[in-house]
Formats: structure tokens, sequence, C-alpha cells
């Protein structure tokens, strides 16, 4: 005979009350794991459709005004290439695509328009409104997603696979702007001289509403060539995971590149702040709710017990039990509850997620391993919690008043 | 001299009133002394029992327990004391409802750390010199009354206790399981030397004593002690 057998056959032979206090925990923890689940899920579909939002984070020369970069005078300033290299060769995590590109206003056949140096596949990824329209053939990953590391842009883990991207746009082949398509009268396929160079119109891109409409984009290398601005750039357009952004992402670019200026395109960042901030506000609320509703219930549990089992207690304090020893009894108690009820839960919450996720949320829910170990921490903890008081009352009690009581 | 008690007060207030549960008791007892306390209901009778190893506080006056005083140490220094010198038996048999009966005689050696299989073989040896072997995986509610206090003197006398303190262990009882209860204590402090207190109401259980205390009102007020 030990405490902890004393405690697991006290358990198992009152089988209904052991049902009982194991439900409420179960059906707190298999409630959150099932919520968590399905926001984990909810959260990288809004992080996707965040990221549809587009590039959030712009890198301009230290002198460049973000006028500079709308307007693309010839004079505009402009940094280099090789800062691209060193965000890619960083270690800093959150940053999911750059388009690194050129921009300077031109004449073409009489009118003026902006001739955009960029690398294709980087472009077309941080340009959601080209995706739907055909332009891209692999499919993104959510920047803002949970589980998501930095510098993964494509699917492509190595740095040196991205830059091939460049060569996805051939040397004289050309995207145009809707606007510029509509005034220089453009069609796909038709040929256009642009700087004393024949390019090929290779699709008219749909309309933005944007200064892209304005535009004509080539190959990044061949607009340096032709405006014989060499492995340099006006800017680097960034898709930064916006939790990223708000643990100091800025601040740790501005380390790497100092002689430049780096700002957040605002209105985007905050959107996709707020919306991750309010998902995890709504799980944090749920939470709480839950640890004090599955607390209550285990407290109320173990003190109905305490209350059923003081005169067991008087007896076991008469034959010399300590006060410690009866802190055991009940906490070993509910410990055993705990990692029951977090085992339980998890399987019941992870259930429900996966049965009801498609036909509730619309989304598909797949079993997360590792909150079998929270379930069980969580659990533990809350019955650990609920069960703190009740267990110290009982340790307080007088032996003799509950000997005598019958 | 096991035990001695000095001068025993014990006062508490019910309806505005002090009342002296136990006033100013003395007594004396050696190593195999059959001390029995009798005494009308309300006369100090348990308070006194129950009050000599801590289960209840005193409101003034010394307890002398195997050369030390132990009516002003801490909890957990009684509580020590009751766990290796001490064994309760009580008229309601105060037994564990949901262990076997060689469960419930395994407690004191559980609480003493002792490896689970010396516990069983004490244990085994014990209800075997209640005459409860073939009882042992029995649950309390499945024994008779005399066989459930018999469980409750294998649970007291398990751990080699230098005392027992017995109140109205045959209060239950009929007069032959009563009777044959009252000859098993008596085996037990011939045999084991263990020193035995008993509360009872019954003249018949009170025979047994080598010494007696006869209390009312919370004074002793016939002792051959």
């Amino acid at each position: 005979m030990t405490i902890s057998k004393l405690v697991l056959i006290e358990l198992w032979k009152r089988k209904s009350q052991l049902i009982t206090g194991l439900l409420a925990i179960t059906l707190g923890i298999a409630v959150i794991v099932a919520i968590q689940s399905v926001s984990t899920v909810s959260e990288q579909n809004v992080a996707r459709n965040l990221d549809n939002l587009g590039a959030n984070i712009l890198v301009l020369p230290q002198a460049a005004s973000i006028d500079d970069y709308y307007t693309s005078d010839i004079d505009a300033p402009t940094l280099p290439m090789d800062y691209v290299e060193r965000i890619l060769t960083s270690t800093i995590a959150g940053v999911d695509n750059m388009s690194p590109k050129l921009t300077r206003r031109i004449k073409v056949g009489g009118q003026s328009i902006v001739l955009t140096g960029i690398l294709p596949k980087s472009e077309i990824a941080s340009k959601p409104l080209w995706q739907s329209s055909g332009l891209l053939g692999a499919e993104l990953k959510a920047a803002c997603a949970t589980n998501q590391s930095a510098n993964q842009s494509h699917g492509l883990e190595d740095p040196k696979l991205k830059r091939k991207t460049i060569d996805t746009l051939n040397s004289n082949d050309c995207l145009a702007g809707s606007q510029v398509a509509s005034r220089l009268k453009l069609t796909p396929n038709t040929r256009i001289n642009i700087i004393g160079k024949e390019f090929n119109v290779v699709k008219i891109l749909p309309e933005t509403g944007t200064v892209d409409d304005d535009r004509i984009f080539a190959n990044l290398r061949d607009v340096q060539q032709l405006l014989g601005i060499e492995n340099q750039v006006s800017a680097i357009e960034i898709m930064g995971c916006c939790n990223a952004i708000s643990e100091g992402l800025l601040g740790k670019l501005r380390n790497i590149l100092p002689d430049t200026r780096i700002t957040t395109i605002g209105q985007i960042v905050s959107t996709q702040i707020e919306t991750n901030q309010l998902l995890r506000k709504v799980t944090l609320v749920m939470l709480i709710i839950i640890f004090f509703v599955g607390g209550i219930s285990i407290g109320n549990y173990i003190w109905a017990n305490v209350n059923e089992r003081k005169r067991e207690i008087g007896i076991l304090r008469m034959m010399g039990t300590e006060r410690g020893t009866i802190y055991k009894i009940f906490l070993l108690k509910a410990l055993f509850l705990g990692v029951a009820g977090g085992v339980l839960g998890y399987l019941f919450g992870t259930l429900a997620g996966v049965i009801l996720g498609p036909y509730l949320a619309g989304i598909i829910v797949k079993p997360v391993y590792m909150y079998l170990l929270w379930s069980i921490l969580l659990s533990v903890a809350i019955s650990l919690a609920g069960s703190l008081f009740p267990t110290y009352l009982a340790a307080k009690f007088d032996p003799h008043t509950n000997l005598q009581e019958d | 001299m096991l035990l001695k008690g000095e001068n025993i007060l014990k006062q508490y207030h019910h309806n505005g009133s002090l009342i002296n549960a136990l006033d100013h008791v003395s007594f004396t007892l050696q190593k195999g002394d059959f001390i029995t306390v009798t005494g009308p209901s309300g006369s100090g009778k348990s308070t006194l029992l129950l009050a000599l190893f801590g289960l209840i506080r005193l409101t003034s006056g010394q307890i002398i327990f195997d050369g030390k005083r132990i009516d002003n140490i801490s909890d957990r220094e009684i509580t020590n004391i009751r766990k290796k010198f001490v064994g309760y038996i009580l008229q309601t048999f105060a037994l564990i409802p949901y262990l076997t009966t060689i469960q419930n005689v395994m407690i004191p050696l559980a609480l003493e750390k002792i490896p689970r299989k010396a516990q069983y073989k004490r244990a085994a040896e014990i209800l075997e010199y209640v005459g409860l072997s073939d009882r042992m995986e029995h649950l309390p509610r499945e024994l008779s009354a005399g066989q459930q206090q018999r469980v409750a003197i294998a649970r007291s006398i398990i751990h080699n206790p230098q005392i027992i303190m017995a109140d109205e262990p045959t209060g239950n009882l009929d007069p032959a399981l009563s009777l044959e209860i009252l000859e098993f204590l008596k085996k037990i402090n011939r045999e084991n030397r263990i020193t035995i207190m008993m509360v009872t109401h019954s003249p018949m259980a009170a025979g047994y004593g080598t010494l007696k205390l006869h209390l009312n009102e919370g004074k002793i007020v016939e002792s051959n002690n």
C-alpha cells in the first residue's frame, strides 16, 4: 500500500464520481483543443488572405522619398542590388518575399510611361491581382501563417534557387499595364520599341487601380542595362510576416541595411496585425473562460470529494497522517484526473475539430500532435489550481470533529 | 512511566458559557497497564482519550509520554508520535470503506513507508493473529461488526505501538462479540505488553481494566491510579 495506490483505488472504486470529475475536465480541454485546432487553420487561411494585400515593407535609398518611388523621376536615387543578397543571406525571420525593382519614367511612342525592371516571379508573388490573372504557376505560401519560417518564397528554401526566377521572363519580353496598353494600343504579342530595344508584349495586365496600370514591366537585368544603371534598384518591396513586423523586423532590416530608408505600408500592416491580434484575442478569451470554468468544476468536484471523505481524513490524521500527506492524496487525485482529462480532451477535441471543421467553418482540420502535450499540461494546471483550495481546507480539518461524524 | 497527565484542563464555550470538558485531570500509566475510563455521557471520557495525543488541544496542563512533554509540541511532531507509538480503536471501527481488509490493516505501515512486500507479510500475520486470514480481500461492508472491529484491532497493533487508545470498542457489538473483543484486547495487553486505555460505558468492559478512572463533569471522581 502506498499513497498513490490509495488514491488510485479510491478513484477506481468510486467510478461514477470519477466519470463526473473526468467529464468536467475532458469537456473543457476538448473545447479548447477543438477551438485551437479550428482557429489555427483559420489563422492560416486569414494569413493567406492577408498576404493577398501584397507587399507591406518598402526599402528605399536613404535620400529617396515615397514620392520619388511613385514618380520614378529620371534622377531618383537608387540602392545596390547586393542588398537583396544581404537580406537573403541574413538569418532574419519573417521576410517572406522580396521584389526588387528599378523604375524610370521614359517616353515610348511620344507617351510618358514608367519602365519597371522586375524579378518576374518575385513580383508576381507580391501582386495578388496578377496571380489571379494566371501569371503564376507555383502556389504561394502565406507569410503570416503559423509555423511559417522565413525566406521560403515560392516554396524554394535555397536563396540561389530563388535567383533563378530572374530568367522566367525572357530578355525581350515585357508585361504592359492596362492604361499603358490602352494608350499605346498594345495587345498580347505586339512588339514595342523601348529605348531602342524591341520587346514582345507577352501579356496585358489586369487593371489594378494602382500605379502599375501605367507601367511596362520587363526583366530587371534588361532594364538595368537599357537604363545604364547596372546592379542598382529603386526599391525593394518586401512581404513581411505581420507578426515579425510587430516583433521588430524593421529594426533588424535597418541593422543590415543601415544606409537605406525602410518603411511599412501602414494600412496593410495594421490590417494584418489587427486581424491576427483579433483572432488571438478570441482564442485567449475562450482559454481564460474555460480555465476558470474548468478550474471551478474540478474544484467543486474535489470539494464534494473532500466533504464526503471528512471522516476518512479524520481516520488518517488519527493514525498519524501528516497534513502534507493529505495534500498529497487530493493533489495526486487532481493530477491523475488532469492527465487523463488532458489525453481524453485532446482526443475528443481533435476528433470534434476534424469532423466539425469542414461542416461549420468550411476548413479541413488536421490533428496537431503538439496539442497533446499542451492539453495534458493545461489540464493538469486547471485540475491542480481548482483543487488547491479544497485540499488546503481538507488538510486543516479538525480530525477530532471529523472522527465523530458518521 | 509511559504516560502521565498533570492537571489537564480543557475548556470550551457553549451558548456563551465556559464549559470544563476536562477539569484538572491527573493520572499516571506504566508500560503494560490496562486502564479503563468510565463515566456518564458528557463526562469527558472521549475528550480525555483524544486529547492525550493531540487530536484535541488542551487549555492547560501537561502530558508527558515516554519522558517527553508532548502537549506543547508542533502538529507535525505529535502526528509523528501517533504514527509510531499509538494505535486507535473506535466504536465505529473507522475503517476506510473502499479498501479491503488487508489494505486497511497496511495503512499504518504505508505511512511509515515500509516496503510493500514487508507490509503485506506483516498484515497477513496480524490478520491470522486476529482470526481473519480468510477475509483479507473482503471490503468492510462484507464483514460482520465483530469482524470489522477485529480488523480495526489488527490495524491498531500492526506497527507495534506502545499504547492503544480504545474509545468504546464494544459499543456497537452484542454481548457475545463484546466479550470476544475484550478478551482479545486482554490478550494483546498481556502477550505484547501493550498499554491500553479504554473508554467504556459498560461495567463488564470496565472490569477488564487493571486500573480504573471514573469521570463526572470532567473531573476524576473515583480512581485506583
